[in-house]
C-alpha cells in the first residue's frame, strides 16, 4: 500500500513519512495546516479529501491558493462541531508542544478521527541534554530553535514521555518513526532523534 | 472612484430581461407576470459549465460590473468582476439579476399590476428570499444552465446564496456566502424596523399609494441614513469624518454642523432618487423573515450538498458579525461539507465586502481556480 517514498515531490522528511502513513482516498484533517503544503501533497498523491485548520491569516491565504479547504481557528477549540469519526486521519504535526490543552486536544482528535498522526520535536535529543547539562540553560537546537522568552512551545516533551502518555491513556501506537538531520533513524530514538512521528488510535 | 477607467478601456454592458407567467410564491399567492432584469459578463462556454451567479445586497441591482452606455461609474462590484479579476470574465460567465420585489427592472411593488393597470403598491404579495431565488432559478434554466460553477454574494446576497444551497443543493459546484447570516438577529430586525417606521411615518407614504403624487422622500431618506450607519464601523466613520464641521454658512437651527451629518443627508437624498419606498419595506421584511433552515440546525439542510464553500466575514462588521458566519461554518463541519473560512481584517464595517476588496478578491480568485481540482 505504501508509496515509494522517493516519488514524492517534497524535501521534508516529516511530510514524506506522513504521506507514507496515510492510506489513499482517506479523509484527512490537518490541525495547524500552515501553508497547506502537506494537505496539497496528500491530495495530489493519495487523492485524499482534506480539511485544514489554521490560525495565521497569511498561511490561510497560501492554503486557499493551493486549493486547500481551510478554516480560521485555534487548535485548542477548532474541533468543535465535527462529528465522531468524521476523518480517517487527524494530523497534529509540529503543533502538540504549542497547545494549551494537549491532553484534551488529543482526546478530541481521536473522537473526530479514527487515527491520529502526531509529530513533535524530541526534548531528550542528546544535544539538548548536553546543552542543558553543561551550560545549565534551556536548550536551543535546530528542532527547538527558540529562546525561552520567545518560544511558542508550552509543553516540551520527549519520545519516552509520549509513549508513556499513550500507555496511560490506553491509546495504541500503530507506527512510530524517528528523524535526525532529515533522515529516518531507528536506533535509540529517545537519545538520538530530533523528531518523533507517531500514528496512534483509540 | 479610484477604479474608473478611461473611456476606451470601459466595457459597456446592456441590461437584459426575462419574463415568465404564473409564478407561485412561498406564501401561496401567485404573480401573474414576472419580469427579471439581469446582466451578464463574459461568455458562456460550450458545455455551459462556467456560469457564476452573483447575488446583490439589499439596495443593489443587476448592474454588478462594467459600464452602462454613457456612465462614468461602473457596477457595484466592478472591483470583483471583470477580465483578470476575482470573478474572471475571461474564464467565467457571470450573471447578476435584480431581486424579485426590487425596483431596478424586476417585478416589484412599483410595477404595474396587470389586473388593475396601476402600480401594485401594497397589493404586491410579501415575497421571500426563497421566492427571489426561485425566480433566479427560472432565469438560469432559461439561459440553459443546469449546474452553476458558483453562487456568490454578500449581506442579503449571502442569504440568497444560502437559500440556493438549501433549495437546490445539486445546482452548484461551489458557493461563497460573504458577511451574511442564516437568519437575522433581533438587533438586525430592529434596525430594519426603524427604517420601515421612518417610511411609514412619512405622510407622503400614504399607505403605499404615492405613485401618482409625491414620494415619501424624508421617510425613505431617514431609513437610508440609519442603514448607512449600520454599514460602517465606528473606526471608518472616525477616519472619514472625525468631528470636522461643515464650512457652509447655513445659520438655520439644527442644520448639518458636522461632516458626518452632511454625508448621511447626502446619502439619503441620493438614495430616494433611485429606490422605491415600498420595495424598501418588502425587501427588508423578506430579510427579517428569512430563516434558511426554518428554525432547525442548518447542518440538517447541508447533508445533500455537493458544493464546497468559501465563507467570509469581516472583522469590523458589527451588523453581520463573524459569529453568524461561524454558524454557517459549523453547519458545514457537522455535515462534512468542505469549507474554507476566514475573518478578514478590515476597517470598513459591513461595507467592507463592497469597498475593501483586496483580500476578498484574492481569496475568491484562488478558491474559484481550484473548485474543479479537488474531487469531494
Amino acid at each position: 500500500m505504501e508509496l515509494p517514498i522517493q516519488e514524492l515531490q517534497t524535501e521534508r522528511i516529516d511530510y514524506r513519512i506522513i504521506l507514507n502513513l496515510v492510506e489513499p482516498k482517506s479523509r484527512v484533517l490537518d490541525m495547524g495546516c500552515g501553508d497547506g503544503e502537506l494537505l496539497y501533497l496528500l491530495n495530489q498523491n493519495l487523492a485524499t479529501r482534506s480539511q485544514g485548520i489554521e490560525i495565521d491569516h497569511d498561511q490561510i491565504m497560501q492554503s486557499v491558493e493551493r486549493g486547500i479547504n481551510v478554516l480560521l481557528g485555534d487548535l485548542d477549540s477548532g474541533l468543535t462541531d465535527f462529528k465522531d469519526n468524521s476523518f480517517d486521519y487527524v494530523i497534529l504535526n509540529n503543533a502538540l508542544q504549542e497547545l494549551r490543552y494537549p491532553d484534551d486536544v488529543i482526546k478530541d482528535a481521536l473522537r473526530v478521527g479514527r487515527r491520529l498522526i502526531v509529530g513533535f520535536p524530541n526534548f531528550a535529543y542528546y544535544k539538548a541534554r548536553l546543552q542543558f547539562f553543561f551550560s545549565g540553560r534551556t536548550p536551543v537546537t535546530p528542532s527547538l530553535p527558540f529562546a525561552w522568552y520567545e518560544s511558542p512551545n508550552l509543553h516540551l516533551l520527549t519520545i519516552e514521555d509520549f509513549k508513556e502518555y499513550c500507555r496511560k491513556r490506553k491509546y495504541r501506537i500503530l507506527s512510530e518513526r524517528f528523524v535526525r538531520n532529515q533522515k529516518e533513524i531507528s536506533f535509540r530514538p529517545n537519545l538520538l532523534a530530533q523528531w518523533g512521528i507517531f500514528l496512534i488510535t483509540r | 472612484m479610484g477604479n474608473e477607467l478611461s473611456p476606451q478601456e470601459k466595457i459597456v454592458v446592456s441590461p437584459q430581461s426575462f419574463s415568465f407567467e404564473n409564478f407561485a410564491l412561498e406564501n401561496g399567492e401567485y404573480l401573474a407576470e414576472v419580469k427579471i432584469a439581469y446582466e451578464t459578463y463574459g461568455k458562456l462556454n460550450g458545455d455551459r459549465s462556467n456560469a457564476i451567479l452573483i447575488e446583490h445586497a439589499f439596495s443593489g441591482d443587476a448592474h454588478a460590473a462594467f459600464y452602462h452606455e454613457g456612465e462614468t461609474r461602473p457596477g457595484w462590484w466592478d472591483k470583483m468582476i471583470g477580465p483578470g479579476k476575482a470573478f474572471d470574465t475571461n474564464r467565467f460567465f457571470v450573471i447578476c439579476s435584480n431581486v424579485l420585489g426590487g425596483c431596478a427592472g424586476s417585478t416589484g411593488p412599483s410595477s404595474i399590476n396587470p389586473e388593475t393597470g396601476k402600480q401594485y403598491a401594497l397589493d404586491f404579495p410579501q415575497v421571500t428570499i426563497k421566492d427571489m431565488v426561485a425566480a433566479q432559478k427560472r432565469l438560469t434554466e432559461h439561459l440553459g444552465i443546469e449546474k452553476l460553477y458558483s453562487v456568490a454574494g454578500g449581506s442579503m446576497g449571502g442569504m440568497q446564496v444560502l437559500q440556493w444551497l438549501v433549495s437546490y443543493p445539486h445546482a452548484m459546484k461551489s458557493a461563497i456566502p460573504i458577511a451574511t447570516t442564516a437568519r437575522h438577529s433581533p438587533q438586525q430586525i430592529a434596525f430594519n424596523e426603524v427604517g420601515r417606521q421612518a417610511i411609514m411615518a412619512d405622510p407622503k407614504w400614504n399607505n403605499g399609494n404615492f405613485y401618482d403624487s409625491e414620494i415619501p422622500r424624508s421617510g425613505l431618506s431617514v431609513a437610508r441614513m440609519v442603514g448607512h450607519i449600520t454599514y460602517m464601523s465606528e473606526k471608518s466613520m472616525a477616519e472619514k469624518f472625525g468631528r470636522r464641521q461643515k464650512s457652509d454658512q447655513d445659520t438655520t437651527k439644527f442644520h448639518a454642523d458636522f461632516e458626518v451629518e452632511g454625508y448621511l443627508r447626502n446619502r439619503g437624498d441620493f438614495f430616494v432618487r433611485r429606490f422605491d419606498a415600498n420595495s424598501y419595506l418588502y425587501i427588508s421584511k423578506a430579510m427579517d423573515l428569512f430563516d434558511v433552515s426554518d428554525g432547525k440546525h442548518l447542518s440538517e439542510k447541508f447533508y445533500e450538498l455537493e458544493a464546497k464553500l468559501l465563507v467570509l466575514a469581516f472583522k469590523s462588521d458589527w451588523l453581520y458579525p463573524a459569529y453568524q458566519s461561524l454558524d454557517i461554518v459549523s453547519a458545514c463541519k457537522v455535515a462534512g461539507v468542505p469549507v474554507s473560512y476566514i475573518e478578514i481584517e478590515a476597517n470598513f464595517g459591513h461595507d467592507s465586502f463592497l469597498v475593501e476588496t483586496e483580500k476578498q478578491a484574492q481569496l475568491v480568485r484562488h478558491f474559484l481556480t481550484r473548485v474543479d481540482e479537488q474531487v469531494n
